[in-house]
C-alpha cells in the first residue's frame, strides 16, 4: 500500500477512537434526556467532579481540607494512606449515587411539570455550583489520574502495519494510542451493559416506560422520583468513566468540564434519545473532523476540528432534525 | 461640646479611618479560581508572600507598609477590567494584570488614568517600546525574545547551523499563541530552517491530529506556545509518539510543574524557556519561611513555595518593590504616586550585587530599563524537567535574543500602533 493511503487509514482509525471518547461524554446527556427530557448542562462538570472524587479518594486527600484548616486552624491535607484504584472507583461511584439522590431531592422534585427550559436553567445552576463545590472539596490543583492504564502508541500495531507499506518506503507504521483502544472497549462494554439493563431488568423497563410517556408510567405505579434517581446515578457512572478516561489523558483539572462541548455535535448528529446513536454519532464526528483537519486543515491554517464538528452536525440537523437515531417527533393537532 | 473639641475629634477620626491611604497599595489581579487556577495560585502566593516578608521583616518599604489589594479575576478579561475600575481609586500605584486579554484592555485605560501597567513577560509585545507606550512595562522580556532564544538554543545544540532542519510550532490558536510566528518566520529566513505551524484550538484537550502530523513529518524540534490544559496534553502526546523530549521546548508559560507532573515519567527531559532560576535554593526563601510561613502569614498552604509559578510571582514582587524604593529615593519621602512609580520603573535596574543583597544570588540576570526599553533584560535560559527528582534544572546560561531580528519587528509593530492611534512617539534623549 502507498504511504498516503496508510496515513489516511491511520487518521480514520484515530478519528474512530477519539470519537468514542466523545461518545462517552455524550452518553450521559442521552441517558438523562431520554428518561426525563432534561438537557443536562452539568454533564461535563459531573465528569470533572467524578474524576476529582476518584483521584481524591485514591490519593487519600481529605475533602474540604482548606475549609477545615481555615475554620479550625488545623493543617491537614491527607489521611496518610492511599486507596487501590478499584476501591477508589467504587467510593467515587457511591458519591455520584449520593449526588443523584441529592439532585432529585433538592432540585428535580420541586420542578416536576415545569417547562423544559426551566429544568435546563436548573442544570446550568447545578453545573456552576458543582464546579465551585468540587474546587472547595478537592482543591484546584492539577491531579494525576493513575489507574494503571497503559498509554502511548502500540509497538505491536506499528510493527504489523509497517510491513503493509510498499517496499523501500520510509514508513514508521500506524499509530494507535493504547489508552484510546481501552477507552473504546470500555465504551462498548458500557453500551452493551446499558442496553441489557434497559431490556432485561425491571428497573430498566421502568426507565424505558418513563422515557416513552411519563403520565402513562405514573398511572401504572412507576415512581418517577425513583426513576430519576436511577437515571442520574447511571449518568453519574458514565460521567465517572468519561472523567477517568479523559483525566488519564490530560490530568484531572477544571478544563475537563469543557469536554461537554465536544459532546454537543455528537448529540446533534446521533440524536438526543439514542444510546447507539451517541456511539455512532461520536465515531462519525471523530472521523469527520480528523479527515477534514488532515486534508483541508493545512490549507486553511489548521485548528478546524472544533468548528468542523459543529458544521457536520448542522448539516445533519438540516436534513434530519432528530439526528440519525433520534425519535421522530410527531405531534398531532 | 465646644467647637474645638468637635474639630479635634473629627481630625482624629479622619486620621484613624484611612490608614490604607498611607500604605503602598499594589492591586494584584489574581486568578485563584477557574480552569487556570493551578497557574494563578502559586503566582499570587509568591507575589503576596514577598510583600508580606517586606512588611514583617523590614516594616514595609522605606518604612511604609505594602498593601496588596488582591482582586479575583478568574482569568476573565471582563472581571479583570472590573477589578481595575474597582481598585484604581484606592491609591493603586501599578497594575499587574496577569492576563494578556486584561492587559490589552488596561493599556488604553491605565494610560489615560496615568497608572503604570506591568505585564510580566506577556501582553502586547511591542509595548516594550517606551517611546510609544510610556505607561506599560513588560520586563523581563517579550514573546519575540523567547522565540529568538529558543532558536539560539537550538543553534547551540546543532553546532551553529539549522540549515535544512525542520521546526514545528504547536501553538494555542489565539493572539497569544500566534505571537512568535512572525519572529520564527524571520529567523527561518536567516537560518534556513523550515517552519511548520500547527494550531490547537482552545482549550487543547484534543490534539491527536497535530501530533499525528508531527509523527509523520518528524521535525527536528517542536516548539510550544501553550497554556492551561493544552500544555499537559501536548507533552503527553509527545511522550505517546515517543518524540525525543530533549528536542521539545515550550515558552515560559508552558514550563511549570503543573504542565509536566500529570504526564509522569513521560515528561522527563522536556524543556522550556525561563527568565529566572528554578527552585528555592536562595537565602530569601529562608526569610520567607521564618517571617511568613512559620508566622502563619503565608498566602497559601506553603506547598507551592519554590515552584516555577511561585518564583515568578516573587520575581514580579521584587521588581515592584525595587521600583517603589527608587521612587521613594527620587521623591525623598515614603509616599509616592503612580506617576512617581512610572518614572521609577523607567529607571529600574537590578545589578548582580543587588540580586545578592535581596537574597537571590544568581536568581535572574541583571538588567537596566530605560526610556526606550521597557522590557530588560530580554534574556532567557533553558530549563529541563527531571521527572524522577520532580524538579527543573537550568541546562543553559541566560541568553540574549537576536536583537537584529527582534528589534526591527518591535519598531515596525509599535510604530504601526502609534500611527493607528494617533500617538506621537516621545523622544528619549
Amino acid at each position: 500500500m502507498g504511504v498516503g493511503l496508510l496515513n489516511t487509514i491511520e487518521v480514520i482509525l484515530n478519528g474512530l477512537m477519539t470519537g468514542v471518547m466523545y461518545s462517552l461524554v455524550a452518553l450521559g446527556f442521552v441517558l438523562i434526556f431520554k428518561a426525563s427530557g432534561i438537557f443536562n448542562y452539568a454533564q461535563g462538570v459531573m465528569s470533572l467532579f467524578a474524576a476529582l472524587t476518584l483521584v481524591g479518594f485514591q490519593s487519600g486527600q481529605i475533602p474540604f481540607a482548606e475549609l477545615i484548616n481555615a475554620v479550625f486552624g488545623t493543617d491537614v491535607h491527607h489521611f496518610g494512606f492511599t486507596m487501590p484504584a478499584i476501591l477508589a472507583t467504587l467510593c467515587a461511584l457511591a458519591v455520584m449515587v449520593l449526588f443523584a439522590i441529592i439532585v432529585e431531592r433538592l432540585i428535580l422534585k420541586h420542578l416536576v411539570n415545569q417547562e423544559p427550559i426551566i429544568l435546563f436553567m436548573a442544570t446550568i445552576g447545578l453545573a456552576y455550583f458543582l464546579e465551585g463545590f468540587g474546587d472547595m472539596m478537592w482543591g484546584s490543583d492539577i491531579k494525576t489520574m493513575d489507574l494503571g492504564l497503559p498509554q502511548g502508541g502500540s509497538f505491536w500495531f506499528e510493527d504489523v502495519t509497517k510491513t503493509w507499506a510498499a517496499e523501500g518506503s520510509d514508513y514508521w507504521g500506524m499509530y494507535v494510542d493504547v489508552l484510546d483502544v481501552i477507552a473504546a472497549s470500555v465504551a462498548i462494554c458500557l453500551v452493551i451493559a446499558l442496553t441489557l439493563f434497559s431490556q432485561y431488568t425491571k428497573t430498566g423497563r421502568a426507565l424505558r416506560a418513563v422515557a416513552d410517556d411519563h403520565q402513562a408510567a405514573l398511572s401504572v405505579g412507576i415512581s418517577l422520583r425513583y426513576i430519576w434517581v436511577v437515571t442520574w446515578a447511571i449518568a453519574g457512572l458514565v460521567a465517572l468513566v468519561a472523567g477517568s478516561m479523559w483525566g488519564a489523558k490530560s490530568g484531572v483539572q477544571f478544563s475537563l468540564s469543557l469536554i461537554a462541548l465536544k459532546a454537543l455535535p455528537v448529540l446533534m448528529l446521533g440524536g438526543f434519545t439514542s444510546i447507539p446513536g451517541a456511539i455512532v454519532g461520536g465515531m462519525m464526528i471523530g472521523v469527520g473532523e480528523k479527515l477534514f483537519e488532515f486534508y483541508v486543515g493545512p490549507m486553511v491554517g489548521g485548528a478546524t476540528e472544533n468548528w468542523f464538528a459543529y458544521v457536520l452536525a448542522l448539516v445533519f440537523l438540516v436534513f434530519r432534525p432528530q439526528g440519525l437515531f433520534g425519535d421522530k417527533i410527531i405531534e398531532r393537532v | 461640646m465646644r467647637l474645638s473639641t468637635i474639630a479635634a475629634m473629627a481630625a482624629t477620626a479622619m486620621m484613624t479611618a484611612g490608614p490604607a491611604l498611607a500604605d503602598l497599595t499594589i492591586p494584584l489581579l489574581s486568578y485563584r479560581t477557574g480552569a487556570y487556577a493551578p497557574s494563578g495560585i502559586p503566582y499570587a502566593d509568591g507575589f503576596t508572600d514577598y510583600m508580606t516578608l517586606l512588611n514583617e521583616r523590614d516594616g514595609g518599604i522605606g518604612g511604609v507598609p505594602v498593601n496588596v489589594l488582591e482582586c479575583e479575576t478568574g482569568y476573565n478579561t471582563q472581571k479583570g477590567v472590573e477589578c481595575y475600575e474597582a481598585t484604581k481609586g484606592d491609591g493603586s500605584l501599578i497594575y499587574i494584570p496577569q492576563s494578556t486579554g486584561i492587559t490589552y484592555q488596561l493599556i488604553p485605560k491605565a494610560t489615560a488614568d496615568e497608572i503604570p501597567v506591568h505585564s510580566v513577560a506577556y501582553g502586547r509585545t511591542s509595548a516594550v517600546n517606551g517611546k510609544v507606550f510610556p505607561w506599560v512595562f513588560i520586563n523581563p522580556g517579550t514573546y519575540w525574545d523567547a522565540a529568538s532564544i529558543m532558536i539560539k538554543y537550538a543553534l547551540e545544540q546543532e553546532g551553529g547551523s539549522l540549515e535544512g532542519k525542520k521546526i514545528a510550532l504547536v501553538y494555542h490558536n489565539s493572539a497569544y499563541g500566534k505571537e512568535p510566528i512572525r519572529t520564527l518566520q524571520e529567523l527561518g529566513k536567516k537560518h534556513g530552517y523550515e517552519l511548520t505551524e500547527l494550531a490547537v484550538d482552545h482549550p487543547g484537550q484534543e490534539q491527536k491530529s497535530q501530533w499525528l502530523q508531527i509523527r509523520r513529518e518528524r521535525p527536528d524540534y517542536v516548539f510550544m506556545w501553550g497554556w492551561g490544559v493544552m500544555n499537559q496534553v501536548a507533552i503527553q502526546e509527545a511522550a505517546n509518539i515517543r518524540f525525543p523530549m530533549e528536542k521539545f521546548m515550550g515558552v515560559w508559560w508552558s514550563g511549570s510543574e503543573g504542565d509536566v507532573v500529570p504526564v509522569g515519567d513521560g515528561a522527563d527531559g522536556y524543556k522550556s524557556v525561563t527568565w529566572h532560576a528554578p527552585g528555592k535554593d536562595f537565602p530569601v526563601f529562608d526569610d520567607i519561611q521564618k517571617h511568613v510561613v512559620d508566622a502563619g502569614k503565608a498566602a497559601g498552604d506553603g506547598s507551592k513555595i519554590g515552584e516555577v509559578g511561585y518564583d515568578r510571582g516573587l520575581y514580579t514582587a521584587v521588581l515592584v518593590a525595587e521600583a517603589i524604593r527608587i521612587a521613594q529615593e527620587a521623591t525623598g519621602g515614603g509616599e509616592i504616586t503612580p506617576a512617581d512609580m512610572r518614572d521609577a520603573y523607567e529607571a529600574l535596574g537590578i545589578t548582580d550585587e543587588r540580586w545578592t543583597e535581596l537574597g537571590l544570588p544568581g536568581f535572574a540576570p541583571a538588567f537596566q530599563n530605560s526610556c526606550e526599553d521597557h522590557g530588560a533584560p530580554h534574556m532567557g535560559a533553558m530549563q529541563q524537567w527531571d521527572a524522577k527528582a520532580k524538579k527543573w534544572t537550568l541546562v543553559s546560561d541566560f541568553m540574549e535574543p537576536d536583537y537584529d531580528v527582534v528589534n526591527p519587528l518591535i519598531e515596525e509593530d509599535s510604530m504601526a500602533f502609534a500611527a493607528e492611534n494617533n500617538i506621537t512617539p516621545r523622544t528619549c534623549e
